[in-house]
């Protein structure tokens, strides 16, 4: 795959639209690749002991599969130097039906002598935007 | 009981290097929904002018988690970790990380904030490689809730 060139951008511009399916199986798998083994992601009766509807997606989940759409844009993880998010809502994910998480990147800000582009991440579940400020610094130097 | 503000400032030792190793990048690309080749396959990643397999972008959590746990079992620190919702994170990189780095990660708290009730923690986790140039920061602010 080619990498796109900063010329090219346009601020304002949707690079990538897509949706997520996280499963029960989805936190497992992460949990173990993480290291967090917190178990309001894999157990109802803890999270529910905790005020919570049922087993949410781990922020860092949301947070780390949000940005491979761009990642796969760029044909690259190399060229990002800065990601930054807010968890603003959880990602409740059913037993049975999991969870659809909608990923839209558009260009947010060019610097054409620095070489730089930022695109921000919206990230929605059941409509309702999960991760706010997310932003991703990127150089084409 | 809130955060103690006395902890601003803190620095936590030093982890031991954290060796980072292909079969860890893979399953964690793969458990991020990661499809970049680089990050699976070596040709691939050598191809794109990478010296071994690339890790996700958020891939520093891993170390940054040992790191956490200093805070946290922290005493003096007073963070009660069933009331801790993470609030933000930040991950601001010299270079990617790659299979076969040796990451050193060094914790300081940059910022402890009382609002309404709940504490407001920023502890900057920064890692290092083997030959101590910088790699990557991972910043977490963590909002330890109040009593009810």
């Amino acid at each position: 795959m080619t990498k796109p060139l900063l010329e090219a951008l346009e601020v304002g511009q949707v690079v990538t639209e897509s949706t997520l399916h996280f499963t029960r199986d989805s936190l497992v798998r992460y949990a173990g690749a993480s290291g967090d083994f917190n178990p309001i992601h894999y157990r109802d009766d803890i999270a529910q002991s905790v005020g919570l509807p049922g087993v949410l997606a781990h922020g860092m989940l949301t947070m780390g599969a949000s940005v491979q759409p761009l990642v796969a844009w760029l044909a690259g993880a190399a060229q990002v130097t800065d990601y930054q998010v807010r968890f603003t809502r959880p990602v409740l994910v059913d037993a049975e039906s999991g969870a659809n998480v909608t990923i839209t990147t558009t260009v947010g800000a060019i610097d054409s002598d620095a070489k730089t582009a930022r695109f921000d991440l919206k990230v929605t579940f059941n409509d309702e935007t999960v991760l706010g400020k997310a932003q991703v610094q990127t150089s084409f130097a | 009981m809130s955060v103690n503000p006395e902890i601003q400032g803190k620095q936590y030792p030093s982890t031991p290097p954290y060796l980072v190793g292909r079969e860890k990048v893979r399953e964690f690309a793969k458990s991020v929904f990661c499809t970049d080749p680089a990050s699976f396959d070596v040709e691939a990643a050598r191809a794109a002018g990478h010296p071994d397999l690339i890790a996700s972008p958020t891939f520093g959590v891993v170390i940054q988690e040992q790191t956490l746990h200093q805070l946290i079992d922290d005493e003096q620190a007073g963070v009660d970790f069933s009331r801790v919702v993470h609030g933000d994170q930040r991950f601001i990189f010299s270079r990617p990380i790659f299979a076969g780095d040796e990451l050193t990660a060094t914790l300081t708290v940059s910022s402890v904030k009382q609002l309404g009730g709940h504490s407001m923690v920023t502890a900057d986790t920064e890692m290092t490689d083997a030959s101590g140039a910088h790699v990557v920061t991972a910043i977490s602010t963590l909002v330890v809730r109040g009593d009810e």
